[in-house]
């Protein structure tokens, strides 16, 4: 039977276990309509394309992500072979992440929709970083710049976002 | 430059208002896809990029047309604060400040090579 409930509403439920655990209410970042949009200037089977998650992958040899507002990141070579992946993350359960890291970061899947003939190219780099950050002055000031520059740098067509 | 973001919570994604999203009512964990289930991936992808080129409106949100399972019992349990309340409500784990490896080889591969080139700090 189809899903006939609507969406899990986290920030809801943060506010609910929060409440239950006597932490003041988490602030969300809200950002303003609308957001800025930039038209895709050529055919998908045209485009590189560039992928950022937030699932705390890491490739085994990088050093691992920290669980305490850790704002690196992990450069990944798109070429990197699945089995090499790893996940590490405080707050999501990590057991299909580690059986299948497609499932939060698509590199087979992006892989695939290349030889298929769907997507152009996948650029030479992936990024990965660990979200769960609390504060969202370093997000916004620091991390989220920093990729910015790197998608732009790698001169990518479309850049895919992968959140946890 | 055009991006298109994957989301599992459709009112964080709301809030956050990217230029163009894709949700997908799957539990958190799985934002693209379900594990070692590639026929069903590269469907998941297909739709997302075929909603992606179709988005006209800035921070427009298409619900994918894919189900976790054949019920929404998942939805049940996610984020719910049990019944006996205090520190057993939250199940994340605790939060430490020294890189956590998945596996011990990993951690030991970085100790006999502590150069990371590919790991960028920014503090």
């Amino acid at each position: 039977m189809p899903s006939t409930r609507p969406p899990v509403d986290y920030i809801e439920r943060t506010r609910a276990q929060y409440d239950a655990l006597g932490y003041p209410p988490y602030q969300w970042v809200q950002e303003p309509a609308p957001p800025p949009f930039v038209p895709l200037e050529k055919p998908l089977s045209e485009c590189s394309v560039g992928l950022i998650g937030s699932g705390g992958i890491y490739v085994s040899g990088q050093i691992a992500f920290h669980y305490k507002d850790d704002v690196s990141y992990r450069i990944v070579d798109t070429s990197t072979p699945t089995r090499e992946l790893r996940a590490t993350h405080f707050a999501y359960d990590l057991t299909d992440a580690r059986r299948d890291p497609n499932v939060v970061f698509p590199l087979d899947t992006l892989r695939d929709a290349v030889a298929r003939g769907r997507l152009g190219e996948l650029s030479r780099r992936a990024y990965a970083f660990m979200g769960g950050i609390y504060s969202s002055r370093k997000v916004r000031n620091l991390l989220a710049p920093a990729l910015a520059d790197r998608v732009q740098e790698d001169e990518v067509d479309l850049a895919i976002l992968v959140p946890v | 430059m055009p991006t298109l973001s994957f989301s599992s919570a459709w009112s964080i994604t709301a809030a956050v208002n990217p230029p163009r999203a894709v949700y997908l009512d799957f539990p958190l964990g799985h934002t693209a896809g379900k594990p070692e289930a590639p026929d069903t991936n590269r469907a998941i992808l297909d739709a997302a990029l075929d909603a992606f080129t179709n988005m006209r409106t800035p921070g427009a949100i298409v619900r994918l047309p894919f189900e976790w399972a054949d019920d929404d019992a998942w939805k049940d349990s996610v984020m719910r604060p049990k019944a006996s309340g205090g520190a057993h409500a939250d199940d994340r784990v605790e939060r430490w400040s020294t890189p956590q490896y998945q596996t011990d080889e990993d951690r030991q591969r970085v100790a006999a090579a502590p150069d990371c080139p590919t790991c960028v700090f920014l503090e």
